[in-house]
């Protein structure tokens, strides 16, 4: 198979513009205490229900920052490959909000925990390296709710000084669609790596997307916008082209791309200025006081490394060689740890080859048609291996197969069981199939004499034939071998 | 037994636990002088009656185990109580109650205290002469017409008219040393990181300490003993041993080397002051003591530094105060104006000034020049006192260029009630221990103290040496309880 050529580009009316992006991808640590206080970081809990005096910032109170949250954020460097900093600070960026209790949000500014990384992409034209620029912590800020009142707005603190981790990329990413790619895969990597459970509807993932076009061709970087907060990958994309489209439009009218800070309207799919550069917020960072430098030991980091889960992309590696896959195959069944695990569990006790094609064909096709995660199917590994047991020895058709796994899903029922109950166990014994053929013969006498005067199209017809008679548990491969005896 | 308020903590603690008084006693005596007390506007919150029923309820269990058994203390207002109003002497936190305790007042009541009352202080213990609290000044009892230093003064001028036996207060710039020198007591503030700042209204987290001050050094080094200790709950707390300050305590100082460091003779430094250091420096020579002069460079630049780290620090750590969540609200048509009119309701000229210059150096395109300058200046001005301290182990320098100044003399002038600062600041910047301990009078009959500096957790030896000064010194109160 050839590789498709990379083919996005802005066809301008005075040319073809490259869309250059970069992502700021903010990742919920998945941890039970906030960044630096004890409450917990449950989601969907009553309003102010998960707030402790630090995170409310009374007078006097003091963050204290939470090993667990550090130890996560260095295991999601190891995983980006990235470059771990023994020494890091945490800075105060200071503006006022409501739903900003200290005033200030605690994060690191020009000491991060986690330099330059990578993640790589496999796209259709090849794989790519983006680079990832740096990893920092912070705190997250409370939810302000302007809709519950007419002329009050309502606070909830209880995300307030949940652990954050900033994930800054390179402007390496092209299109819309590796913006899709990254974001799974860092998503899969820190799944892997349970170091964020990356669901972007409870806004344990969300990105702040910079665009900027340049002619093909140009080396330098066109002026950029930031658009603010977007929490879903197709609002990420839809942004982009829209954004991407607005810079052409006025670069090619000869006005020029200010830069500034925008935000993605999802209803109009446009985006639309928040505040220029020169009302840019001046946050006046500076080190926290309160919080000594985090100095790292390296043993703590090798520690780390060495418990290291293997990650998608070792995991790939691994299922090519051991399980003999395409790399498109091992591509799909590693993206999810759950599935990857799935499959693993599945081929245990049968037949590779078949076991790849029925998770990535029929199950897959399942879990789309009802929405499902791999977590929620009902199908356990243990059925579903003992499902393509029972094709690999003959006992049930292919065909038959696929209307077991339907009913295996309404309650996770043994197929063994299904097959039995139901009587769907492939007819394979010689006698009673050449009773059914020489009864399909008898019945279609002049179909013969066409077959024996060189229409061998209807073969065919005669196997279905008998398939028909046998409510489809005839034995596919007997029934052909008969039939060529019988028509010689 | 009227005349248990005069005696010095070491004693009321032994006299109660001899049985010579009871804690009830002990506690009225402190409140009665306390009720005669209202010119010296010391008091923002009293506990007399929580106070009283403490004392009863210690006299009938009779636990004798802390340092502190049976002994009422009244506290500065910026350490948070448990139940009680904390105003850190501010508007906007005028009806503040915290829900928690301060570790530093909690190990007080570990120890056997309890609280006696919340004491005035400058508004977020900025000031130098206690008239930037909201809750008026606080006279000094050396004279009605004198501060009593800031920002610890109403600490000071109870502990100085026998309103509590002893008391807590912090020093950021010299807030504990500064008011201790202008009435005559001692106060001493510990090296940064000795006692947690958990629970105390922040000013500038990388300066702020609490400490304690006292009658005499004896008791000075009983309370250091009870509030110092690691808290996990401050990260900048640091985890190391407290040493037994008060049975340790001695005044042999023979042969320990003592710095004088040349920068610290000021220009226009009053003659008195001069001849105070002099007479210091016989004291400890008598003692037994090695006087050195020692230089430290950037002495001179350490005003001009702590005048940029303080309030850069203070105007983020007082962003907080949005009427959002607790303290003084103000209406406003939308959250900016709400924002607005509360901050300018709620806080003082003096607390906006700070906010306001802390704002300008951290503001970008002004960072490096100033916040950043700052910081690099601190360094040298810590690497001074380690420099020093290879060749010495403390160092003696007035605690103030001048004795209490009237009221309203400085106050429309910031710079030169900044000026007070200038013997107490480094020690806040090398975060290093450093008391003030009273030493003589000057001409008009005010006290006036001496300041040591020591190694970073080195307080016995600054102690050890400050009791040598007391015994030769022999400072006494000169005043009558004129207000009562």
């Amino acid at each position: 198979m050839s590789k498709k050529k990379f083919d996005y580009f802005i066809n301008g009316e005075k040319g073809r513009w490259e869309v250059i992006i970069g992502l700021e991808v903010h990742a919920q640590i998945l941890s039970k205490s906030k960044l630096f206080s004890s409450s917990s970081t449950k989601f969907g809990a009553e309003p102010n229900t998960q707030v402790s005096l630090v995170d409310s910032a009374f007078p006097g109170m003091l963050p204290v920052i939470n090993q667990f949250c550090v130890e996560q954020s260095i295991k999601t460097g190891l995983g980006l490959k990235a470059k771990i900093n023994l020494n890091s600070v945490f800075d105060r960026k200071n503006y006022f909000y409501a739903d900003l209790p200290q005033g200030y949000q605690i994060s690191q500014y020009k000491n991060p925990i986690i330099g330059e990384g990578e993640v790589t992409l496999d796209m259709p034209y090849g794989t790519k390296k983006i680079g990832i620029e740096r990893l920092h912590l912070e705190q997250d800020a409370g939810k302000s709710i302007h809709d519950m009142d007419l002329n009050n707005s309502y606070v909830d603190l209880n995300r307030s000084g949940v652990a954050l981790m900033e994930i800054v990329s390179k402007p390496d990413l092209r299109s819309p669609e590796e913006v899709n790619v990254y974001i799974k895969k860092l998503r899969s990597i820190m799944r892997y790596l349970g170091t964020c459970d990356g669901n972007m509807q409870e806004g344990s993932l969300r990105a702040d997307v910079n665009v900027s076009v340049r002619k093909i061709g140009d080396k330098k970087l066109g002026t950029r916008c930031e658009i603010k907060n977007v929490n879903s990958i197709r609002f990420m994309q839809m942004a982009i082209e829209y954004e991407s489209k607005r810079q052409v439009e006025l670069l090619e009218s000869n006005k020029k791309v200010d830069q500034e800070t925008r935000l993605f309207d999802t209803k109009k799919n446009i985006t639309r200025s928040m505040r220029s550069k020169e009302d840019a917020h001046d946050y006046r960072y500076f080190p926290d006081p309160d919080l000594l430098p985090l100095n790292l030991e390296q043993n703590l980091i090798d520690k780390l490394k060495k418990e290291l889960p293997e990650l998608p992309d070792q995991k790939k590696e691994r299922f090519i060689k051991e399980h003999n896959l395409s790399g498109y195959e091992a591509n799909i069944l590693v993206s999810e740890k759950e599935i990857s695990d799935y499959y693993e569990e599945v081929i245990k006790e049968c037949d590779k080859k078949i076991a790849t094609n029925w998770i990535t064909v029929e199950l897959f096709a399942a879990l789309n048609k009802k929405n499902l995660s791999i977590s929620e199917f009902s199908v356990s590994a243990k059925n579903l291996s003992a499902l393509i047991k029972m094709i690999t020895s003959g006992k049930i058709s292919g065909k038959i197969a696929k209307d077991v796994f339907e009913k295996m899903q309404i309650n996770d029922k043994d197929p063994q069981k299904i097959v039995e109950k139901e009587g769907l166990i492939q007819q394979s014994d010689p006698k009673e199939l050449e009773k059914m053929i020489l009864n399909v013969l008898s019945k279609n006498e002049d179909k013969v004499a066409q077959y024996k005067s060189g229409k061998e199209k209807l073969f065919g017809f005669f196997v279905g034939q008998v398939m028909k008679i046998s409510d489809g548990k005839a034995n596919p491969k007997l029934v052909n071998d008969i039939l060529k005896d019988k028509l010689k | 037994m009227s005349n248990i308020s005069e005696f010095t903590l070491c004693k009321i603690v032994s006299g109660i636990k001899k049985k010579d008084f009871t804690s009830e006693e002990v506690t009225e005596s402190f409140i009665k002088n306390s009720k005669k007390s209202k010119k010296l506007n010391v008091y923002i919150t009293n506990c007399f009656d929580e106070a009283i029923s403490s004392a009863k309820k210690f006299d009938k269990r009779g636990d004798f185990k802390g340092l502190l058994s049976g002994v009422p203390i009244a506290v500065k207002d910026l350490f948070c109580t448990k139940n009680v109003k904390t105003t850190a002497g501010s508007k906007i936190l005028h009806n503040f109650i915290p829900t928690y305790e301060s570790t530093v007042t909690n190990n007080l009541w570990s120890h056997g205290a309890f609280l006696l009352g919340k004491l005035n202080c400058d508004e977020f213990a900025m000031g130098s002469s206690n008239e930037t609290s909201f809750f008026g000044n606080v006279i000094n009892p050396y004279g009605e017409k004198l501060v009593p230093g800031g920002s610890s003064g109403g600490s000071a001028s109870a502990l100085a008219a026998d309103l509590t036996p002893a008391t807590i207060g912090t020093d950021t710039g010299g807030s504990i040393r500064q008011p201790a020198s202008f009435t005559g007591t001692v106060g001493l503030k510990p090296t940064y990181g000795r006692c947690s700042r958990w629970g105390i209204v922040a000013f500038a987290s990388s300066l702020d300490q609490a400490g304690p001050m006292t009658k005499n050094v004896q008791d000075c080094a009983l309370l250091l003993e009870a509030i110092s200790g690691y808290d996990p709950k401050d990260s900048t707390s640091i985890d190391t041993k407290v040493e037994n300050y008060s049975s340790q305590l001695t005044e042999k100082v023979k042969g320990l080397k003592i710095g004088i460091p040349k920068e610290y003779r000021v220009d226009n430094m009053p003659n008195e002051i001069d001849n105070l250091w002099r007479k210091g420096i016989d004291y400890l020579k008598d003692a037994g003591a090695i006087i050195k002069n020692i230089s430290l460079p950037h002495t001179m630049y350490a005003l001009a530094t702590y005048y940029i780290v303080a309030p850069a620090e203070a105007s983020s750590n007082l962003a907080r105060y949005d009427g959002v969540k607790y303290g003084h609200r103000a209406k406003g048509n939308n959250l900016t104006e709400m924002y607005e009119n509360t901050r300018s309701e709620g806080f003082g000229d003096e607390v906006k000034r700070r906010i306001l210059i802390g704002t300008y150096v951290l503001s970008s395109g002004y960072y490096d020049a100033y916040y950043l300058k700052a910081q690099k200046v601190r360094q040298l001005i810590k690497s001074d006192f380690n420099k020093a301290f290879n060749d010495v182990d403390a160092i003696l320098t007035p605690s103030t260029p001048t004795s209490a100044f009237k009221i309203g003399d400085k106050k429309d002038d910031p710079i030169s009630m900044y000026l007070n600062d200038i013997f107490t600041v480094p020690a806040n910047l090398s975060g290093l221990p450093a008391i003030s301990v009273p030493a003589g009078y000057d001409k008009n009959n005010l006290p006036l103290g001496l300041q040591l500096i020591g190694k970073a957790f080195d307080e016995q030896t600054i102690l050890n040496l400050s009791l040598a000064i007391e015994k030769r010194a022999n400072f006494k109160k000169n005043f009558k309880a004129w207000w009562s």
